[in-house]
């Protein structure tokens, strides 16, 4: 425990109200067991995910600054967002606000017209769930809360594309030792290992899964999520982890999908980070939300005796 | 600029003579295989500036033709004839005819950032790809492409209210794009879902889908959005050389 993020601001966005619920619940249950307090942002608006992007990237930096600027106004100098869509939203904004003065120029001026303050860059620092409970608690930390350990359970991470891609919005990132890298990204890693899984070697950690265009363009998305999951089941995993709402429901629809329309079915189980570490600190099933995935894992946790 | 010129060897463009000597030298055969001799005369010199004048075309003209993003490419992975690269080359050669051929595959970029990582010149191919999608829209060369309409569900429902609510997003597209939600596979997907009887989701789900979720004093927030988008618009279309539109926005 290093005191670091004990108190943060969270904002959990669209999906982890919606699809990607068991997040929301499993990421607060976790908070709850580790003694670390969430305040959710009063009054968020959605980040734009994609789509707002898409049609104008400076007014997805406007849809963010937003939320950046209620933190502040709450008195947090750190927001935590576990949806990779939020945390590169608000990390690219960050990064716009300070560099381009065209979206400064424009988000002063929507500011302005919707009658709240302009957010300054450098007032909030924005984490990803991966930074906050890596820093708050450590490897170390989780050993020692550890009640079911996951030993044999055998885990490929998957961190998709918004977590490390582009890497100029990411500065604390490839910084060396203890720092999270862009290339070969490891806090889930270590994180699990700490809890006693068994991380496999999976090279398909930040490939992508098709999300963008997961209804627009399935019959692709289902082929690069079928890449994602034979893979894994050819490194011997059992699970998939993941620590992105729209990441994770992907791979679960489509390997639904991939199975329905290609008759190619695939075994390995999809479970967010949260939900395992959850378990392993002794959390029941249910209170992390399996419930809540369409990717079934009970058998797996009869077998492995996780989440009584 | 290299010179990548593709189209020269398609197999329309390659001629093989079984028989004939040139000067007094034996070219028969596929050893002395010849390009189709061509002259092009119909470059659009204004595509380039047009598509820079996009979001995400801004930086179109830093490309130094090395390849990174294609070779990085998720989607060139899973289809070759998607080539970033080579889209970027057209488009600064003024190539529309050649960029046409591909017209219908270009909106297809996941948006997976793998080309922006790996460019050197910070030409941002994955915005390239998004501004060269609607510039094929604007100009009518393709209908509206599924994730147009996806982007367009998904922002109105952001712009109107602040925030999304993903059953309406999924109805609202599949509606507008004439796809059946009685789907095969997410009919399975949804009973493997209720199996488990995740009571507290569903009733959530359902509540949402009634009582929209949405963000406090949005109006102003909206007012000030759509007056933008209204101004961008009027932009773009003078900048593509299209006749303004209506009353409409």
């Amino acid at each position: 425990m290093t005191g670091k993020y004990r108190k943060v601001a969270y904002y959990p966005g669209c999906a982890l109200e919606g699809t990607g619920h068991a997040y929301n619940r499993s990421t607060t249950a976790l908070g709850q067991a580790l003694g670390l307090d969430l305040v959710e942002l009063k009054n968020w608006n959605c980040c734009g995910a994609m789509e707002v992007k898409n049609l104008d990237p400076k007014l997805q930096t406007y849809l963010s600054a937003r939320n950046l600027g209620i933190a502040e106004k709450m008195g947090f100098e750190t927001v935590m967002a576990p949806c990779n869509g939020c945390y590169h939203n608000l990390k690219k904004a960050e990064y716009d606000l300070a560099h381009d003065p065209a979206s400064r120029g424009l988000v002063g001026q929507l500011s302005q017209k919707a009658g709240h303050a302009a957010y300054e860059p450098g007032g909030v620092t924005t984490i990803h769930a991966l930074d906050w409970i890596k820093e708050a608690i450590g490897e170390d930390g989780l050993r020692e809360r550890v009640k079911h350990s996951l030993k044999g359970v055998k885990i490929a991470n998957y961190y998709g594309c918004m977590y490390t891609r582009p890497r100029h919005i990411f500065p604390e990132k490839d910084k060396g030792p203890g720092s999270e890298s862009t290339s070969k990204p490891h806090f889930m890693d270590d994180l699990l290992a700490a809890a006693g899984a068994e991380c496999v070697d999976y090279p398909l950690k930040t490939a992508c899964c098709g999300g963008a265009h997961t209804l627009s363009d399935s019959d692709t998305s289902t082929k690069l999520v079928l890449n994602l999951l034979t893979t894994a089941e050819a490194c011997g995993a059992d699970v998939i982890a993941t620590e992105c709402p729209t990441c994770h429901t992907g791979l679960e629809m489509h390997q639904v999908r991939a199975a329905r329309v290609l008759g190619k079915r695939t075994r390995v189980k999809i479970l967010y980070f949260t939900q395992l570490l959850g378990m392993a600190l002794g959390l029941s099933a249910r209170r992390v939300g399996v419930q809540e995935n369409m990717s079934d894992a009970c058998d797996l946790f009869r077998e492995k005796g996780l989440g009584r | 600029m290299p010179i990548h010129e593709k189209s020269l060897i398609r197999p329309e463009n390659l001629v093989t003579h079984e028989q004939l000597t040139l000067e007094g030298v034996d070219v028969s055969g596929h050893w002395s295989t010849f390009i189709r001799s061509r002259v092009i005369t119909d470059y659009n010199e204004a595509m380039e500036e047009e598509i820079a004048a996009l979001p995400g075309g801004e930086y179109i003209h830093r490309c130094w033709q090395c390849g990174s993003c294609t070779n990085s490419c998720t989607v060139n992975a899973v289809n070759p004839d998607f080539n970033p690269r080579y889209w970027i080359y057209l488009i600064r050669m003024g190539l529309e005819e050649e960029l046409l051929r591909d017209k219908d595959i270009v909106w297809q970029c996941v948006s997976c950032n793998k080309c922006t990582y790996a460019c050197p010149r910070d030409v941002n191919p994955e915005g390239v790809m998004k501004a060269t999608a609607h510039w094929l829209e604007l100009k009518g060369h393709t209908a509206k492409k599924p994730s147009m309409e996806f982007d367009e569900v998904f922002s109105e429902q952001v712009f109107a209210t602040g925030k999304i609510e993903e059953g309406r997003v999924l109805r609202q597209f599949f509606a507008r794009t004439g796809q059946s939600l009685f789907q095969d596979w997410l009919v399975a997907l949804v009973r493997g879902l209720a199996i488990r009887r995740p009571i507290g989701l569903l009733a959530r789900l359902a509540i949402a889908s009634i009582f929209r979720p949405r963000t406090r004093g949005w109006s102003r927030a909206r007012a000030a959005i759509n007056e933008y988008l209204g101004e961008q618009e009027t932009a773009q279309r003078r900048a593509l050389g299209l006749e303004q539109r209506g009353s409409e926005r």
